[in-house]
Parts: C-alpha cells; sequence; structure tokens
C-alpha cells in the first residue's frame, strides 16, 4: 500500500533527461523517481503514539484507509490539499517531514463533523486534526494557530465569569491575533446591527459589555478546572518527552 | 400492527405531556449576539401555553472552543447544566434552542453513559464545586423544533396559523450541530416521526404547516465554517456564499435558521462576501422562531425581526407577513 509515494511525484522530485537513449529506444522527457533505488530514513516511530495522547486522537489505531474521512470533508472540498485519510495514514506510519509539510493547513479543520459521522471504524477524524494541530504547537512546529488564540480566549472567560460575552470574545481575538477591529465588513456588520435595533437592546447590549455576564457561585468549579486543566496539560508534556520545558 | 399504532399514540402523549413545561437553557449566544433568537422563543412559547422555566444560574456548555482545550472539561460544563436543570429547576427535560448548547448537552449524556474518564472527571469537579453530579438518563435534552413539533403538536399548530406563511419560499437550514456527529443522537434515524440525521425535516414540517413554501435545498446540513467563522474568516465566507448561492439558485427568498452560531456567520459572511468578493446575494437570514412567530400574528417587533444583521422588516411587509 504506497500511498506514501505520492510524494515521489513532486515537481521537485520528477527528473528530466534531456537526451537518453536506452538500446536504442530514445526514453527522454520526465520521470519520476520510483524506479530509483532509494532509502526512506525520516520515521518517527513514536509519531502515532504521541498524537494518540492527545486528545481527541484516542481511536486513531483503528483507521483502515477507506478515505470517507477525506470524501466527505467541508474543508477538502475547498483545498484539495486538506487531506484527513493522508495524514492520518502518515502518522500511523511515522512519517513525520511528510506530515510536517501540511503543518500550517491542518488547524483549518470547521468541526464540522462529517468525517465522524461517515467514518465506518469510529476513528473521530476531526478529533485526530484537532490533536494534530495541537501536536505541532506543543511540540513547537508551528506558532499557536487563531483557531488556537480563539479557544484560549473563550476558555479563559467561561472559567473566569461561568459564561462568555461575545462582544468581548470578538474584541480580544481581533487584538491577540493582530487584526483591525475596525474592517470594513465588521463596520457595516455594526451598522445594520445598529440601525432599526430597539433602544431595549441597545441598552442590554451596553450593559453586557460594561457587567460581564457571570454565573453565581462560581469561584469553586473554576478553581477546580483549573486545577484539572493544568494537571492534563501537564500529562500531555510528559508524553511528548517536553516535561523539563515548564 | 395495532401494537405499534397504540405505542406511538402513547409516546406522543406523553411527550405532549412532558414537554409542555420544560426546563430553559438559552445559552450565551442568546444571551447576546443572538437576542431576537431568545426572544422569538419565549413569544412563540408563550403564544402556544407552552411553559419555559429557565435554569438558575446557568453556565456556558463549552460552545465549541473547550473541547480543544479539555474535552472533560466541556463534558463537565454540559453537565453542570443539566444537574441544574434536575435539581434546581426540578425539571426532567431540557430545551436548548442554540444547536451548539443542544449538541454539547446530548454529547456530554452520551460521553457520561460510554467513557469512564468523563464520569470520573465529571464526579471529581461536581464534588470540588459543591453541587450534585449529573448521571447520564436523568434528564431529556430536546430542541426547540422537538419541543413545538411534539410539545404543543401539529394538528393543533395547523389549527392554530392557518397558513400564516403562504408564498413564502424558504430554505431550512440545519447546520452541523444538530445532526452530527450521529452517535450522540442515539433517537434520530429510528424511522416514525423521528428526526433523519441526513435528511432533517422537523423545521421543514413546522414551517410547512405555516404555509410556507420549502424549496428543495440540497445544502441544509452543510457547513458555515461557524467553528472559525473570526479565526479563519476567508475559509468562511466561502462556505457561506456556497450556502447563499445555493438557497437563492433553489428559489429561496428566506434562510430559516435554529442555531445562532449559523444565523450570524450567514448575516457576518453575507456582508463580507459583497466586501471582499463582491458577491452579492439577497437571500434573507431568518429564525424559525421568528417566521413561526409572525406567521401566527406576532408583530416583527415581538419576534425581535428588527434586532436581526439580515434586514428583511421590509420585505416581510411587502409580503404581507409582517
Amino acid at each position: 500500500m504506497a500511498i506514501h509515494e505520492k510524494s515521489l511525484i513532486r515537481p521537485e522530485n520528477i527528473t528530466t533527461h534531456d537526451n537518453l537513449i536506452i538500446d536504442g529506444i530514445d526514453v527522454s522527457g520526465d520521470w519520476s523517481t520510483f524506479i530509483r533505488t532509494r532509502v526512506v530514513s525520516d520515521y518517527n516511530e513514536n509519531l502515532e503514539e504521541e498524537i494518540a495522547a492527545m486528545p481527541g486522537a484516542e481511536y486513531i489505531h483503528r483507521c483502515w484507509q477507506c478515505g470517507s474521512c477525506t470524501n466527505s470533508c467541508t474543508v477538502n472540498a475547498e483545498n484539495p490539499d486538506f487531506n484527513p485519510r493522508y495524514w492520518i495514514y502518515l502518522i500511523r506510519m511515522g512519517m513525520e517531514d511528510e506530515l510536517l509539510r501540511d503543518k500550517d493547513i491542518i488547524w483549518q479543520c470547521v468541526s464540522c463533523n462529517k468525517c465522524t459521522s461517515a467514518c465506518p471504524r469510529d476513528v473521530e477524524p476531526e478529533g485526530v486534526m484537532k490533536a494534530t494541530a495541537h501536536w505541532m504547537e506543543l511540540k513547537g512546529h508551528t506558532a499557536p494557530s487563531n483557531s488556537t488564540i480563539f479557544d484560549d480566549i473563550f476558555t479563559e472567560q467561561v472559567i473566569k465569569y461561568g459564561r462568555i460575552e461575545d462582544g468581548e470574545v470578538l474584541k480580544d481575538f481581533m487584538k491577540k491575533s493582530g487584526q483591525p477591529l475596525l474592517q470594513d465588513w465588521i463596520v457595516q456588520m455594526v451598522k445594520q446591527m445598529i440601525k432599526g435595533l430597539p433602544v431595549m437592546s441597545l441598552m442590554k447590549m451596553g450593559w453586557a459589555t460594561i457587567f460581564h455576564p457571570k454565573t453565581k457561585n462560581w469561584a469553586k468549579a473554576r478553581d477546580a478546572i483549573n486545577e484539572h486543566i493544568a494537571e492534563e496539560h501537564a500529562a500531555q508534556k510528559k508524553a511528548l518527552g517536553l516535561e523539563s520545558a515548564e | 400492527m395495532t401494537i405499534l399504532i397504540d405505542k406511538t399514540d402513547r409516546q406522543e402523549t406523553s411527550k405532549k405531556q412532558k414537554y409542555k413545561k420544560v426546563a430553559y437553557y438559552p445559552g450565551c449566544a442568546l444571551e447576546g449576539s443572538a437576542q431576537p433568537y431568545d426572544k422569538s422563543t419565549r413569544a412563540v412559547g408563550k403564544a402556544l401555553g407552552l411553559e419555559l422555566v429557565e435554569i438558575k444560574d446557568w453556565n456556558c456548555c463549552g460552545a465549541m472552543e473547550v473541547k480543544n482545550i479539555d474535552p472533560e472539561i466541556q463534558t463537565y460544563l454540559s453537565s453542570r447544566v443539566l444537574s441544574d436543570a434536575q435539581h434546581k429547576s426540578k425539571q426532567d427535560v431540557v430545551m436548548a434552542p442554540c444547536n451548539g448548547c443542544y449538541h454539547n448537552l446530548k454529547k456530554a449524556e452520551y460521553d457520561l453513559e460510554n467513557k469512564d474518564k468523563s464520569r470520573a472527571v465529571t464526579e471529581k469537579i461536581s464534588k470540588k464545586a459543591g453541587h450534585e453530579t449529573y448521571k447520564s438518563g436523568d434528564v431529556e435534552t430536546i430542541h426547540a423544533l422537538d419541543w413545538i413539533k411534539f410539545g404543543y403538536g401539529e394538528d393543533e399548530l395547523k389549527q392554530k396559523i392557518k397558513g400564516g406563511l403562504k408564498g413564502l419560499k424558504v430554505a431550512n437550514y440545519y447546520g452541523c450541530m444538530y445532526t452530527r456527529p450521529r452517535h450522540i443522537f442515539p433517537e434520530k434515524d429510528q424511522g416514525g416521526d423521528s428526526e433523519s440525521t441526513s435528511k432533517p425535516h422537523y423545521m421543514d414540517d413546522l414551517l410547512a404547516i405555516a404555509g410556507a413554501e420549502n424549496v428543495e435545498f440540497p445544502l441544509k446540513t452543510a457547513c458555515c465554517g461557524g467553528a472559525h467563522t473570526l479565526s479563519d474568516s476567508d475559509m468562511s465566507t466561502k462556505l457561506v456564499l456556497n450556502i447563499l448561492e445555493a438557497a437563492e439558485a433553489a428559489g429561496a427568498e428566506v434562510i430559516a435558521t435554529e442555531c445562532p452560531t449559523c444565523h450570524s456567520g450567514l448575516e457576518m459572511h453575507q456582508i463580507r462576501a459583497l466586501k471582499r468578493l463582491s458577491k452579492d446575494t439577497n437571500v434573507k437570514v431568518v429564525y424559525f422562531t421568528q417566521l413561526l412567530g409572525m406567521a401566527m400574528g406576532l408583530s416583527p417587533r415581538k419576534v425581535g425581526l428588527h434586532a436581526n444583521i439580515s434586514d428583511s422588516v421590509g420585505f416581510m411587509k411587502q409580503k404581507g407577513i409582517a
């Protein structure tokens, strides 16, 4: 099952012979390298184990490569390079370098769960995508993606108050991800929102911005949640051999 | 055969009794950007005589974000809502109009039933936080669609509404979280009047009763990119544009929504598609509860139509609906 041999037909791996004659036959032109002897030496034998230690990828070992995930994938329909089936294959084979070629797009999974619904082996590929993106950040292969920045801001608010206020999440996110808040489409959106809005709703929104919505009696839950997350994150770092990095 | 019919009848009756008064879990979005959904849900419930007991001191269900930091925390957050519905509000049914909340409560139910770790973490944190630990199976989670369809009843709704949306062409858009992944919705795909995860129809059913002409819409359960609506806006704009254009191609004047993330995603990226890709679409985005409310004769203000970003007030007046 030489699925990974796909790398051998990339432009950089094509050999061109301008004038090649073998046994009197002209075989000039483009040659893919599959006919050359080669050694693959970049295996990370722990790759599957490492990623399976991240939340969401527990069932990656069940995959039998049917491709239902990629076939149903929302993002794949927009970008054919987004290929969950292929990435699961690479992870299970330990082909880290090939996987890292796509490090900047794996985080783009939109969690629509079409893959998880379609998967006949209950691999839960959506979880594998999140786990893989998480692994890349922990290992330092990528900076925190916009998705991670958003998740962090959102979760921080939930832990702090018990609830979120969506205006504040938007504002914090634009700031931390380095995007201007006054973009044409956001301004237009706010204009349309305010137009025709009853005074009561405006007051409610203003109130929520000043007095952040809160869940009463939340302090004990907050502490217990923080404690649990700290334990889990320490365990994840340990699984990747990163405990000394703290 | 007779036995089967009897059984269905009994279930219908019991649902009707059970859903008449339910715990209400609005969630963060309905308290913020999706106030029109909250307003119209309450107004429709009131008009139909269905009672809502808002869960006291509810917390966020974890939305789509917390699980990426820690999935068990998401399960805990949702379990606390279920625990409060049961122990504080004394209800055994909780109704969540937001697809995200609905999905997470269902997911928590599934995880607590099937995963040792979820049970252990939920119990640990619930004890430390000082409230009752939720046990799977104690509370039934339903969507606003179930609540109206079974709690009021379709035959009764026909009598009540008398075709108020006549002539309105609607694309019913259900999104992702109402049907996927299917294993967390064991009650769906069971034949009879159960909901389908591949071709959901509860919203179509209700709006058809209200007189709407539902168009054949192929992207009912397509993804709007809501999870990345801000963090990967270009992707979301493309996905939303697919949905808007498919709805228009199907002849729809209105997209009916049942999820605040989908709804605001469609509204935001309809504007963004115009600004960034010069793609202009005119289909209106309206919560299904707003349409039902107006079909019953509630005013646009009563169902929060003016507070939508997608401006449909003039259009509804022109159609004789508002």
